[in-house]
């Protein structure tokens, strides 16, 4: 689904990304850690587009195109979701209705049918219970005043409704407590399917104990450094990052 | 880091500061214009033309020689080339052969003009439930439903039409509100003024339908400078709504209206206006120098007037719809959001004078910079001393979209009672490329995360306006700002 090669990214010339390698097939779910500076967000913000990084070398291909060649929107329409370390504040519009014009959207581009107020209202209705959360989002304006719970909630549920092919996590576990992160983890777990992956990108190895990730990569001074099963975050969270770099890069 | 500082965001900027102006086209049709310049003469020419009464024209001689000792103000925020006065044509209008008894008569050149500008004036194809005047450069060419109107006693005429109708209600209220010798633009306007709209509602009448003025400039080198007058007496309810739009043109043409409500005991008149007038193009060319002097007298006891503004257009604005709160309990209401592009320049905001005791007024101001425009909010609020327990609430809110572009608030505020509550909150924000990126990771187009943000920053305006315009004015806002953001 995902082939990331050889991929160089940076910002006003310094280079954040190094030649990172990375296969993500359909089902699977694979985690990012690393250090701080380690460019595990300059990756999830790299994969949706953000206009801020340069990429200076290498080639990701998502579902056998070219992704860089795409727009953010080009993207999200192709089936990648990013959920925001820091979620936007866009005032005066509802969650509602930003969800509404954001499926819509998605829906005009893939030649489907747009989903009217009533239809929509169902649909969102639908989701709720399936993760077992209120509407109290809903009607409030997109993230304004939201918690630093609500916002990474709130990024959930875009998840759930807008169904994409992959789904990228930046860090959606950092500052929550842990009955946050385990529900926010649960919410997750219940849209994972054959058809869908996700690549989570975590400081810490606490919101693994309910993901179960397929994979872990280490990442480490923007490449890869060591990959491994779930073992691995075990090890890190036992051992920290510091043995790490004095390891070779693979891949 | 602030990711909106990246020079290279404001270059990509620079390069999408484009749009259209849909209304750009202009009529060919025959028209009667007066000689360029301004005397004596001139006036006299308008006066005939529109067999005004000896006082009118008395009216109009003194304005016009206060005019002439007074000066242009230089106040406002905003930089223009002095205008040459005598090189306009105070008086443009499209030829016809008579007196016209019904709208069959009306040149179907002039209908389809409005047909295309939206404004059908052939009653079955109406807007729902608006009444339509129509003005053409200096005079009013179509008056929709003034029949329907008259049984309810409503009074909705051209104010030429009013002035030679209704001399007596025209003579007690004109002036009444803005003297002719107010400020330099309204002096102008009542030496010269060739046409605009008349409202009268009478007692306990509540007008059923919206009316509605459109205003077109269509001749070159001719200035307009309509007039319009809504009286509300003792209970009665209107909503009025003016639009107005103008060809593309190199050249600068002036604009001065001015606008004068009365309300009275329990009467209510909500204004509302749609402002696309040629804005100039992407150098700053061009454009319509719009001066207008607007104010509401809120006579009455209970009586309650609100403004609601959608600024788009005109090259310079310079407006401050005015509440005048005399009577006890009164309230005044302004909503406005200004838009500027490219090089416009909008000065504009309003005045709240409260006199009467327990009296209220709102002002909730949005202004939108983008491209190398200048958007100033400038407000003044008024407690004067028997003004007891009066209650101001004002909130403006600037918004920028790239770097070029300036935003300014000057609030005065001026309070000799102290029983006065006064509130005041404004803000300024940036439309950020991280706003437009999270939306864009949600699928919406670029344009559409422009257009979604600026009308989350205006619902509390929008909501303010009646519906059919609603939904053009969320239109006109994506239109305005198309492209303004790289």
């Amino acid at each position: 689904m995902l082939e990331i090669r050889n991929l160089h990214a940076g910002v006003d010339g310094v280079e954040i990304l190094n030649g990172v390698n990375l296969s993500v097939n359909a089902g699977e779910v694979h985690a990012i850690m690393g250090p701080n500076g380690s460019g595990k967000s300059t990756l999830a913000q790299v994969l949706a587009g953000h206009p801020t990084y340069e990429i200076t070398q290498g080639t990701v291909s998502f579902e056998g195109q070219d992704l860089l060649e795409m727009g953010p929107d080009e993207r999200a329409i192709a089936g990648l979701f990013l959920a925001f370390q820091y979620p936007v504040e866009i005032r005066g519009i509802t969650n509602g209705y930003f969800l509404q014009s954001a499926m819509n959207s998605i829906r005009k581009a893939r030649g489907q049918e747009e989903l009217d107020t009533l239809d929509f209202a169902e649909l969102l209705e639908e989701k709720l219970k399936e993760i077992g959360w209120d509407d109290s989002l809903i009607h409030r304006a997109v993230n304004e005043g939201f918690s630093g719970g609500e916002k990474k909630r709130n990024e959930i549920l875009q998840l759930a409704v807008l169904e994409p092919k992959l789904a990228v996590l930046d860090e959606t576990d950092s500052g929550l407590d842990i009955d946050a992160v385990r529900s926010v983890a649960e919410a997750v777990n219940r849209f994972r399917s054959d058809e869908r992956a996700f690549v989570v990108v975590t400081h810490y190895q606490r919101i693994l104990d309910y993901l179960t990730p397929d994979h872990v990569h280490v990442l480490s001074k923007g490449q890869v450094a060591k990959s491994g099963g779930k073992e691995l975050a075990l090890e890190l969270e036992a051992k920290g990052y510091d043995w790490l770099r004095e390891e070779a890069p693979v891949g | 880091m602030d990711r909106n500082d990246d020079p290279s965001a404001s270059a990509a900027i620079d390069q999408h500061v484009q749009q259209p102006y849909k209304y750009g086209w202009s009529t060919d049709i025959e028209s009667d214009l007066a000689p360029r310049g301004l005397n004596e003469d001139i006036i006299r020419l308008i006066s005939e033309k529109k067999n005004e009464p000896e006082w009118m024209l008395e009216w109009r001689l003194k304005a016009f020689e206060r005019w002439l000792t007074m000066k242009e103000p230089s106040w406002a925020n905003i930089r223009y080339d002095p205008i040459d006065y005598q090189a306009i044509h105070y008086y443009a209008a499209p030829k016809q052969q008579k007196k016209l008894e019904s709208l069959d008569e009306v040149d179907p050149k002039l209908i389809e003009t409005f047909e295309k500008l939206g404004i059908p004036l052939e009653e079955q194809k109406r807007l729902t439930g608006v009444a339509v005047d129509a003005v053409f450069d200096s005079v009013s060419v179509a008056t929709t439903f003034k029949a329907e109107l008259a049984k309810h006693g409503v009074i909705f005429l051209p104010i030429s039409e009013a002035i030679v109708e209704h001399p007596e209600l025209v003579e007690k209220y004109l002036g009444s509100v803005v003297p002719r010798t107010d400020n330099f633009f309204a002096a102008l306007n009542s030496a010269v003024f060739t046409d605009g709209s008349f409202v009268f509602v009478p007692k306990g009448v509540r007008c059923p339908l919206e009316l509605s003025t459109y205003f077109r400039i269509n001749a070159t080198s001719t200035g307009q400078f309509e007039r319009t007058l809504i009286v509300a007496e003792e209970g009665s309810h209107v909503s009025y709504l003016e639009g107005c739009s103008a060809p593309m043109r190199d050249e600068n043409q002036l604009h001065a209206a001015v606008v004068e409500l009365v309300a009275l005991d329990d009467a209510q008149i909500k204004y509302s206006t749609i402002q696309n007038w040629y804005p100039g193009d992407e150098t700053g060319s061009g454009g319509i120098y719009n001066f207008v002097t607007k104010r509401g007298r809120c006579a009455g006891r209970n009586s309650k007037i609100s403004w609601t503004q959608v600024e788009t257009g005109s090259a310079i604005t310079w407006k401050y719809p005015s509440c005048m709160l005399e009577g006890d309990n009164s309230v005044g209401e302004f909503y406005s959001v200004a838009v500027t592009n490219n090089h416009q320049q909008a000065d504009t905001g309003t005045k709240m004078v409260h006199m009467g005791k327990d009296t209220k007024s709102t002002i909730i101001s949005k202004g939108i910079s983008a491209g190398r425009s200048q958007n100033t909010y400038r407000g003044q609020v008024k407690i004067m001393k028997g003004a007891e327990n009066a209650r101001n609430y004002s909130q403006c809110d600037s918004m920028l979209i790239g770097d070029q572009c300036g935003a300014h608030t000057f609030p005065y505020i001026d309070v000799r009672n102290s029983t006065a509550i006064m509130e005041h909150e404004a803000t300024t924000s940036k439309v950020g490329e991280d706003q437009i990126f999270y939306c864009q990771q949600r699928g919406l187009s670029e344009e559409d995360a422009v257009s979604l943000i600026v009308n989350g920053f205006c619902k509390e305006v929008f909501r303010e306006l009646p519906m059919e315009f609603a939904v053009e004015a969320t239109r006109l806002l994506g239109v305005s700002l198309e492209g303004s953001v790289g």
